[in-house]
């Protein structure tokens, strides 16, 4: 903006809010001496349609080119000024706010000469930026609306499907030659007991049928370049490699099993065998007849010093399985060593009771004496203490069963690379917010669900699954997105094309140019200010928080009223 | 054609997120809460585990959110009566209770509730402080407009006062308003209801009711919060003194087959290891116990989150749920009698505070409204889905979903993405109806 700056400056009484402990009327009549102010006014409430107009009408009425309002906080108000403003025709990055309710009236309303003072000096601040301000532009950039969903487990085919429901192609790409993941391995599910093969075997073949999922077997993704709405996705499928096209991405590649080898006699004593072992006996409808007496032992390493997370789903497995076991054949004796049974939640505190009542033995142990398993004569012998009968009981066995936990997938370091997202400390992937951004990245347009973020249950699974779904659908829906106009800026004459920045960005906005220097990819800048904050040569600033707008609002708070 | 809208019932943070979702992608939404603001216990709760995220600062930018989208109407005091028709085409009538306060008018300024002269147990606050007849529910409160409790307001009981129409100065005082019906025609139902906290004097355990320093664990939340009745310092109620030693008590009316739910309620180990660390980080000098039955750590961070209450912060863990809990006239100090079942041991241990982490429980106008929806309700009321394992989400009734604690106990991140699938589940709706 060229023109001269004539600002004017709004502070609002907000009720009693500010107006109680602020002296309103001396803040509005020492902003008009402030420089290149034209005009100060108060209201009692600013955002009132009332207060707005008023601003509207000064706007014009006073040529005014910069407003600055003194009110409560720009978290909830900010947007409402800024439209006003533009609805008189003024750009929205022209108003500037200072918060005189929260920082002021409220904070010091027991000293009402001070937080005057301290409101004076906010809205001396906000002018100093205001008189700096400029208009900005917020581009559009375009969603292509195909999403790519990287797993062909339960979790990436229900994405898949919801996707393609709302009326998106899909590109689903699974490492294996097969769709299914590891419900292919698993005999029966909680909390129902449904036949895994039930709940796989029909999502499966509506993939398959599905005019607008296109599958790719035998692939993994090697490259990934672009940003949200526009992802260019390298794949190799067998050697040859292809390229998709997609807006979004919905990471869904599951996890592992651990094979705990060398734990409790795993692969040393014979008919030693993990619970997914057992799913597989199951499903091969193998009938255990000669087994009378069965030991299932639970953290089976997990919940470790190694290992410290729990595994969440091996104790309703477990319960689950032994259930069986009993119902099968009520002589057999069943037991269950366990640290604390993670039976959450109604079905699963249900099944707890049907396992009690069956007549399976749950048998508690503790983590500084863990159980033994040796060869016996017959099988597998193990010893167990137990606290709670302060004693140590020695169970003759057929077959000590292993409730192995769920680990990160050992490709999860290389997809994140190519994704650019990060992992936990338990390497499975890290999503934005543990509460409240469960399915997102904090990369935009890339989403997680299922087990690739860390171990659920089907159910859990098929939820998320749907609910990474919905946010990949969001920017696809929408078609267009507005970008955020407050990002960085790179000075090339000032970059030493050093790449701190680059290393420093969370969001993977800036790379290096042709000639080595820094460029910024506005569509994935946050406008967070870490680059600019780090920069040596001072070659970046921010999009409407400029070096010059933080010095002459900095300089601006150390000058007395 | 222009689609359809779709009707969130429950203004929790799972009804906020499926809004949010819809709205976002272009869909109209109408969410409705039957009290006078959106937020639900999430806006109720002090602080969030694993990550100690303050968690009115977190939900607050989200309740906003709501407020500004141009696709979402905020219907509050509001409640679903009536509903017809089938997936696609859903008539819903939703009852409006009168607010007596003009919403076009009303900024929240909060004049009214200083000066009326009416003191009213506040309920928010877990009775643990007190608010006027005219009130604004929380100051986060969205929309943030006062409301009349017209069972305690001088005006409506005695036809007396009308000070704070006196006083509004955008004249917003409406004691005229009545309530109010509203059709909406919609293509799908989200309901996410949530739950509530057993009141656990119901069970006759621990002196709830009966000694003033056992409280449950949401009065707890209250009583820690900054903006709670005592700004965040830890007094116990009954004289005010700073509680220095704390019990948690796990379990209190859950996984029983006595008096209470034969259920885990799937939160509370996490949220007692919470409670537990923020009283270590106001005054690490506290003792602070934790009493349980099984530690249930199944989340991602939770073992982890655990084990730094106990090597960190030094919070103890005692596995056994206590026998009974005695008030020592002379000291006000209660007594807590407990078997420590890892070696036998049976102590008694003085306490100033013992805080019962309760069962959450299914809302009883759940029952209502599964009627008016045509919904199940499992044994213990709250909503069943169509398959444990293959629909968490979906119910019996094509186009109405569940999400969230009101079809059984889950955490906060568990909800929103719960609130995200039924999102995904009314956009497939909308396109299929559409098409």
């Amino acid at each position: 903006m060229s023109e001269e700056p004539r600002i004017g400056v709004f502070v609002c009484h907000c009720g009693i809010n500010i107006g109680g402990y602020v002296d309103v009327p001396d803040v509005v009549e020492y902003a008009t001496g402030l420089p290149d102010v034209v005009y100060a006014e108060p209201n009692l409430y600013m955002c009132s349609s009332d207060g707005l107009q008023k601003i509207q009408e000064a706007i014009k009425k006073y040529e005014l080119n910069r407003v600055v309002v003194a009110s409560c906080t720009p978290r909830t108000h900010e947007p409402l000024f800024q439209s006003a403003c533009e609805e008189a025709g003024l750009n929205k990055y022209v108003f500037e706010m200072a918060n005189i309710r929260d920082q002021c009236s409220w904070v010091h309303m027991h000293e009402p000469k001070k937080a005057t003072q301290k409101a004076k000096s906010l809205v001396r601040m906000a002018v100093a930026k205001a008189r700096l301000l400029v208009p900005e532009e917020e581009p559009e950039i375009d969603i292509r609306p195909t999403g790519l969903v990287i797993g062909g487990g339960v979790s990436g085919l229900t994405s898949a499907l919801s996707l393609a429901d709302q009326g998106f192609k899909v590109h689903l790409v699974e490492k294996e030659d097969r769709l299914g993941g590891t419900l292919l391995k698993l005999d029966t599910l909680f909390s129902s007991n449904v036949k895994a093969s039930e709940v796989i075997n029909p999502l499966v073949e509506r993939v398959k049928a599905s005019t607008d999922v296109t599958v790719h077997l035998d692939s993994r993704v090697a490259d990934v370049k672009g940003f949200i709405g526009s992802f260019d996705v390298g794949i190799e499928t067998r050697g040859e490699p292809e390229m998709l096209s997609v807006g979004t991405i919905i990471v869904a590649t599951g996890a592992d099993y651990l094979s705990p080898e060398g734990l409790y006699g795993y692969s040393q004593v014979d008919n030693v065998v993990t619970q997914m072992e057992l799913e597989q006996l199951f499903k091969e409808g193998g009938r255990l007849d000669g087994v009378k007496t069965l030991v299932m032992i639970q953290c089976a390493g997990s919940r470790n010093e190694e290992r410290p997370y729990c595994s969440r789903v091996c104790c309703t497995e477990a319960i689950k399985n032994a259930i069986k076991l009993v119902k099968e054949n009520p002589k057999r004796d069943v037991y269950i060593l366990y640290r604390d049974l993670q039976t959450y939640g109604i079905e699963f505190s249900m099944m707890e009771y049907d396992a009690k009542k069956s007549g399976v033995k749950l048998v508690m142990y503790d983590k500084e004496r863990l159980p033994e398993v040796t060869g016996g004569e017959r099988g597998p012998m193990v010893r167990v203490y137990s606290p709670l009968l302060d004693e140590e009981l020695t169970i003759e066995t057929d077959m000590v069963v292993l409730s192995a936990p769920i680990i990160p997938n050992e490709d999860n370091e290389a997809l994140s690379k190519h994704l650019k997202v990060p992992l936990n400390s338990d390497r499975f992937f890290m999503e934005a917010h543990v509460k409240l951004r469960p399915l997102d990245f904090a990369t935009d347009g890339i989403y997680v669900c299922g087990t690739a973020h860390s171990p659920k249950e089907v159910a859990e699974s098929v939820s998320q699954a749907k609910g990474a779904a919905s946010r990949a659908g969001i920017p696809m829906a929408k078609g267009r997105l507005k970008t955020a106009a407050i990002t960085s800026v790179v000075d090339e004459a000032k970059c030493s094309g050093c790449g701190t920045c680059i290393e420093l960005c969370v969001y993977n906005a800036i790379t290096k140019n042709e000639r080595g220097l820094a460029q910024v990819t506005s569509a994935v800048c946050k406008g967070c200010g870490v680059c600019g904050a780090s920069c040596p040569e001072r070659a970046i600033t921010m999009r409407h928080f400029t070096n010059e707008e933080l010095e002459a609002q900095g300089l601006a708070a150390l000058k007395e009223a | 054609m222009m689609d359809k809208p779709v009707i969130v019932i429950g203004g929790g943070v799972a009804g906020i997120q499926a809004s949010l979702d819809l709205a976002d992608r272009g869909l109209k939404v109408h969410l409705v809460e039957k009290s006078p603001s959106i937020g639900g216990v999430m806006a109720q709760l002090d602080k969030t585990f694993p990550t100690m995220d303050c968690s009115i600062c977190i939900l607050a930018p989200k309740m906003i959110e709501c407020f500004r989208h141009p696709n979402i109407t905020i219907h509050t005091l509001s409640q679903v009566k009536e509903v017809t028709g089938k997936e696609g085409n859903f008539d819903v009538k939703v009852l409006k209770e009168p607010r007596s306060v003009d919403a076009s008018k009303c900024t929240g300024c909060g004049l009214c509730s200083e000066k009326c002269p009416t003191k009213v147990s506040d309920d928010w606050q877990k009775g643990l402080s007190e608010r006027k007849a005219i009130y604004i529910l929380f100051p986060q409160a969205v929309p943030l407009i006062a409301n009349i409790d017209r069972e305690h307001c001088l005006y409506f009981q005695k036809g007396i006062c009308q000070v704070c129409s006196k006083v509004c100065p955008a004249g917003a005082i409406d004691y005229e308003q009545q309530p109010e019906e509203i059709s909406l025609n919609v293509s799908s139902i989200i309901v996410a209801t949530g739950f509530q906290e057993l009141n656990p004097s119901e069970l006759g355990e621990y002196g709830y009711g009966r000694y003033k320093d056992v409280i449950t664990s949401m009065e707890f939340e209250r009583l820690v919060c900054a903006s709670g009745p005592t700004g965040g310092h830890l007094n116990r109620p009954s004289d005010g003194k700073h509680a220095d030693r704390i019990a948690f008590v796990q379990c209190v009316g859950s996984r029983t087959h006595k008096k209470g739910y034969p259920y885990c309620s799937s939160v509370c180990c996490m949220y007692a290891t919470k409670e537990a660390v923020l009283i270590k980080e106001h005054d690490p000098g506290s003792e602070v116990t934790i009493f349980y039955i099984d530690l249930k750590v199944f989340g991602q961070g939770f073992q982890q989150f655990v084990d730094r209450a106990k090597q960190h912060w030094g919070v103890e863990y005692v596995r056994g749920k206590p026998g009974e809990i005695r008030r020592n006239p002379l000291t006000k100090d209660l007594a807590i009698w407990y078997e420590d079942t890892m070696t036998g041991n049976v102590y008694e241990k003085e306490m100033d505070l013992v805080v019962l982490c309760t069962t959450m429980i299914a809302r009883p106008g759940n029952r209502e409204l599964a009627g008016v929806l045509g919904l199940k309700l499992d044994e213990w009321g709250f909503f069943k889905s169509k398959d444990p394992v293959r629909s968490p989400i979906e119910t019996d009734v094509p186009g109405v979903f569940v999400c969230g604690c009101c079809h059984g106990p889950r955490d906060i991140p568990e909800s929103v993405a719960e609130a995200s699938a039924t999102a995904a589940c009314a956009a497939e709706v909308s396109r299929r109806c559409a098409s």
